[in-house]
């Protein structure tokens, strides 16, 4: 085994491009491991973890693209380096308006686009905090995609937007949309009069995905990023957002997401909220929703009834949800498991945190990479074990990797090693459409299963959930349509996957 | 609140600073979108990006003296 390394001085790639390039470079034959990425401290940390560090690498910056290829013979290896220079000639090239320049500077953008009104951010975390605030000085708002922000440029930045009345939507906010136009990681939705504010990506774009498959509408969509009612933050984003809706004439009924806030936050939140007079849903994930009615609002019971509370609102009678309860019982009834355990791949965070808080009564004992109170955290989050429900989406998933919504391999490869195991009677997942991500996610997971078909063998149960819209890009007719042929169990919504996973549990016994 | 209500109530026009597919997207959904072909600052250096910062600030602090 041998490792073959390459710089490109001066040479920058987006992390999600040199993501992609790295997971192609690994299908080459002869490869066992390939780090396509810029000289940060933190890719240099990782090489050096797995044994791919070089001394040429000593004294590389930010702005200097590393490759390092770990295969079987110096041919191979020199075979992979050269497939990563064609593949990163290949990419497409960048979007300016109508013109073949690409300015390099914010404020070259702005020069091009003198009345731009926001500010859409990705670039790594420790420059992030630096865009945001020109944009700010700008009077520009801002959606802050990048993670690594350090909280206290968090705190300053936020600061500083509220003092000039500007959002900033993040760090690490995935989803927003404004105007009805989807920004990064969002569904195509219909417009109307439900606005909402919310500190979770993908729990924001369930409930208004569902919203619209309702036959509601939204007229804004905020993320405020995961930190924002923090004790530092203090909700900053949130109490600013939640007052914008309050003054939107178009906003009628408001939907506010997030985990519970800290303690010293809650009181400013309420009070806030109080002297909101449109009718106000409260989904705080986890926590216990007296806290919420004892305050004046509605507590939803999780994402889907937070969606269903807001429709009710909005048409002013009741709505009923997209599969009945009765109809789940039916696709539940008759159904064996091939095997005692079951496994949830999930690629949203807030989904996967949603089926172990409705699971844990049905199931017991459930394992998770990203165990919440009561369920129990895998040592080894690449080796399932028991009832396991895994966020693919965390941290010690996407480390060198882009994210499985954006890039199905590693999901495809967990769904055929849980399926090898006698023990497991079903795999359920999420399937997530809408800007940013996968063009055919329903296809990726629809290949893995027929995999496990042809294989032969051991065969589970194979359930999904489809969260978007039929206006997205991906189509939601389609998806379901792809997920149905390969004999994939499909639900509209994350509640109803799980509940149709607690009767099939409920019935083996 | 009025920047908020102004971004409410106008067509939104975006810079993209970053991964080149959410302009894409954008672009896709008529959206106008110019998109920035960023790269690190100061050649990655971050003392000289930090003096950078600097100069930048002092410049908008100048200029908002002469307003």
């Amino acid at each position: 085994m041998i490792v073959c390394h390459r710089i490109k001085p001066q040479t920058y790639f987006d992390s999600v491009t040199l993501m992609l390039v790295g997971t192609e470079l690994k299908k080459l034959p002869g490869v066992t491991n390939a780090v396509v990425g810029m000289g940060t401290d933190y890719n240099l940390d990782s090489l050096k973890r797995l044994g791919m560090y070089s001394d040429a690498f000593a004294g590389v910056t930010p702005a200097d693209l590393v490759l390092a290829v770990q295969a079987a013979d110096q041919p191979a290896g020199e075979a992979a380096l050269a497939a990563a220079e064609d593949l990163l000639q290949r990419r497409p090239a960048p979007a300016s308006r109508g013109a073949a320049y690409a300015p390099t500077t914010q404020d070259g953008g702005a020069r091009l686009l003198p009345d731009a009104n926001l500010v859409l951010i990705s670039v790594p975390g420790p420059f992030a905090a630096r865009e945001t605030e020109i944009a700010l000085a700008a009077g520009r708002h801002v959606m802050l995609f990048s993670d690594n922000v350090p909280l206290e440029d968090e705190v300053r930045l936020k600061e500083m937007a509220v003092r000039k009345g500007l959002l900033v939507m993040g760090p690490d906010c995935g989803t927003a949309i404004i105007n009805q136009v989807p920004l990064a990681f969002a569904n195509v939705v219909r417009p109307g009069d439900i606005g909402l504010v919310a500190a979770s990506g993908t729990g924001l774009q369930e409930v208004t995905a569902l919203i619209t498959r309702l036959g509601f509408g939204i007229s804004q969509a905020i993320g405020v990023g995961g930190r924002d009612l923090s004790e530092k933050v203090g909700g900053r984003m949130t109490l600013l957002a939640a007052q914008a809706l309050a003054d939107d004439p178009r906003t009628k009924v408001i939907v506010l997401i997030s985990k519970p806030p800290a303690p010293a936050v809650v009181e400013a939140l309420f009070a806030r909220l109080q002297q909101i007079r449109k009718p106000v849903v409260v989904y705080f994930i986890g926590a216990d929703p007296q806290m919420i009615t004892r305050a004046g609002f509605r507590a939803a019971a999780h994402l889907e009834d937070a969606a269903l509370q807001a429709c009710a609102l909005a048409g002013g009678r009741p709505v009923s949800p997209l599969l009945s309860l009765d109809e789940i019982r039916r696709r539940a009834a008759g159904q064996t498991l091939p095997g005692r355990f079951v496994r949830g791949l999930y690629s949203g965070g807030t989904l996967c945190d949603e089926a172990q808080r409705l699971l844990q009564g049905s199931l017991g004992e459930i394992w998770s990479n990203t165990p919440v109170p009561g369920c129990r955290a895998l040592p080894d989050p690449f080796q399932s074990r028991g009832h396991c429900i895994v966020d693919l989406g965390d941290d010690t998933f996407t480390r060198g990797r882009a994210h499985p919504m954006i890039d199905p391999a590693y999901r495809q490869e967990r769904l055929q090693a849980e399926a090898a195991d006698p023990d497991v009677g079903l795999i359920f997942f999420d399937v997530v459409l809408g800007f940013g991500s996968h063009p055919d996610m329903a296809g990726a997971m629809a290949e893995a299963v027929r995999q496990v078909r042809a294989r032969g063998g051991h065969q589970p149960r194979f359930a999904a959930t489809i969260l978007g819209t039929e206006g997205d890009p991906q189509n939601l007719r389609r998806q379901e349509a792809t997920l149905a042929d390969a004999g994939i169990d499909t639900f509209p919504s994350n509640v109803a996957l799980v509940t149709y996973v607690q009767h099939l549990i409920a019935s083996k016994g | 609140m009025s920047a908020i209500h102004d971004l409410f109530t106008s067509p939104i026009k975006v810079i993209n600073v970053g991964l080149p597919s959410f302009a894409a997207d954008l672009q896709r959904q008529n959206v106008p979108v110019v998109h920035v072909d960023w790269k690190p600052p100061a050649g990655g250096n971050p003392r000289i990006a930090a003096l950078l910062d600097r100069i930048r600030r002092w410049q908008a602090q100048v200029r908002a003296g002469k307003e």
